[in-house]
């Protein structure tokens, strides 16, 4: 273990992904709650396209990554309440848009199949000090706004019908969460890349809901787990010399098997 | 007597298909109005319009004399058929807290007043001591009950509960319909109780009103049989115990 972390880049990933576990442990609990699983997993291949056109562009791609997975989501909720397609169409061509595009415009660039790579499957390896530093502000941001409408967003996540009756601005909290979503899938992008990304947010607080009651002890829960995933998953795959995304989605897909059949 | 609502000329039109037509209604102080009618009629329509969640493309709404949308902090509202999640981590007590959302505003936290309102709710509803019990323990018939809590928890003056017994037991209906009646009487909250079982209200309700896209109202607790096969578009077979003609008076 101590070997494990004689090397800076161990340390920093090490650092973004316990700081990534704290943002999704919450994140990932609404995204249970409101059952926008799918939305989510959207918003994260959607984010994809602006990838690509920073990468084309040689800007920093995960800014036009973040840009785009925030279209997405304002997209995907503004077309399925104005018109008449439904939620999980408009997500099926987002998702399937901003992939194309992102593999178009990847492919005009030179480097094009090592960072592809990186982009899907993640490499926590490759983050740097000032990626923790961009999780951990975006981390507390997260956490100030859920704490300030804590109240607001149990409502819109238990009855929002009921929220809108009483006043509640469900339809503007709604994006909100789509954008937070956004924000927190870019970041989950360099851990355990696009394709992945929607594990980290579902398996820690599935787990935790198994064994917790009450929404702040689920949510602590849902953190630990998550923190402890992306430590195994890192030191299993630095031991084992396989890739990091993977081993740290195995572990959490591992654990949730584990928990489903303990818990019935 | 305080005039609660007063509905004139009320129009609404959604995609192009008229779902009220010409809508007159009144109630007062103490009313307990229940309003009948097939599916589709304009029913859960009529109580959103109330609530202001859809606009009239004609006529004049008030509430307590006010636009339906400042009335509102005087309204309970319990929605048709509460769909959630029965795993959902949420007590009895933060569903009843949900109510004084409108009172504690946004960005603000729940003050002591508000969880003192709550339990004070429960308790009216006959939940007191549930308040920490997972929502998705609790039966159908209270899991209504604590619905009714939140709906009663910001004082209101005027309850509008859309089918609230759906999916619940006879039994519990029937303590469902007597918990309605204290409140009515004993608070002198007005109601106004959506439901598709004539015979299930008529005891408790003082007027009845059947809805399909018109309003069929005569101010009173009858409607007669000519009323009815209006509404429904076809002879509807009554199971009364009265003259054939007025079909629910012998309900008192």
């Amino acid at each position: 273990m101590i070997d494990f972390l004689q090397y800076d880049f161990m340390r920093s990933a090490l650092a973004a992904g316990v700081a990534a576990s704290v943002l999704c442990g919450i994140i990932g609990i609404y995204v249970i709650l409101n059952k926008i699983v799918f939305i989510s997993d959207g918003i994260a291949h959607a984010a994809f396209g602006g990838i690509g056109l920073g990468y084309f562009l040689g800007f920093d791609p995960l800014a036009f990554g973040i840009l785009s997975a925030v279209v997405t989501a304002i997209g995907i909720g503004t077309v399925s309440s104005r018109s008449k397609v439904s939620e999980d169409t408009a997500i099926g061509v987002f998702l399937a848009t901003g992939m194309a595009i992102g593999v178009m415009l990847m492919s005009m660039s030179r480097g094009y199949s090592k960072d592809l790579f990186g982009f899907l499957f993640g490499n926590i390896l490759a983050v740097t000090w000032s990626d923790v530093a961009v999780i951990l502000v975006l981390t507390l941001a997260v956490l100030v706004l859920f704490a300030m409408l804590y109240k607001e967003f149990l409502i819109l996540s238990f009855d929002p019908v009921y929220g809108e009756a009483v006043g509640l601005p469900v339809r503007r909290l709604r994006l909100l969460l789509l954008c937070m979503v956004a924000f927190s899938v870019v970041v989950l992008i360099k851990i355990v890349g696009i394709i992945m990304v929607i594990a980290l947010l579902t398996i820690p607080g599935t787990i935790s809901r198994q064994h917790f009651k009450g929404l702040p002890a689920i949510m602590a829960g849902s953190i630990l787990c998550g923190a402890v995933f992306v430590t195994a998953g890192l030191f299993i795959s630095y031991q084992l010399d396989v890739p990091s995304g993977a081993t740290i989605i195995l572990t959490a897909a591992l654990a949730f098997f584990i928990s489903a059949l303990t818990s019935r | 007597m305080t005039e609660i609502v007063s509905i004139k000329g009320l129009w609404v039109k959604r995609d192009g298909h008229t779902v009220l037509e010409d809508v007159f209604l009144e109630l007062n102080e103490g009313d307990f109005l229940g309003l009948i009618g097939p599916n589709g009629g304009g029913k859960s329509t009529l109580l959103k319009v109330m609530l202001g969640l859809i606009k009239p493309d004609q006529g004049a709404v008030r509430i307590f004399g006010l636009e339906p949308v400042q009335a509102r902090k005087f309204v309970g509202y319990m929605p048709q058929k509460t769909l959630f999640d029965p795993s959902f981590p949420v007590t009895a007590l933060e569903v009843v807290l949900m109510g004084r959302y409108s009172r504690a505003g946004l960005f603000q936290r729940y003050r002591p007043e508000d969880r003192k309102a709550a339990s004070k709710a429960l308790e009216a509803v006959g939940m007191g001591s549930y308040a920490s019990r997972e929502i998705g323990a609790l039966s159908g018939g209270e899991q209504q009950r604590v619905f009714v809590a939140r709906s009663l928890v910001s004082d209101p003056k005027l309850l509008l509960l859309d089918e609230p017994t759906a999916g619940i037991d006879s039994a519990q209906q029937t303590e469902f319909y007597d918990l309605l009646c204290r409140l009515n009487r004993k608070m002198g909250i007005a109601v106004v109780l959506v439901s598709h079982d004539i015979t299930a209200i008529s005891k408790y309700v003082n007027r009845i009103a059947c809805l399909n896209q018109r309003l069929y109202y005569h101010g009173s607790k009858e409607l007669t049989n000519e009323d009815i096969e209006k509404a429904y578009g076809c002879p509807v077979e009554m199971i009364a115990h009265g003259t054939p003609h007025r079909v629910l008076r012998e309900h008192d």
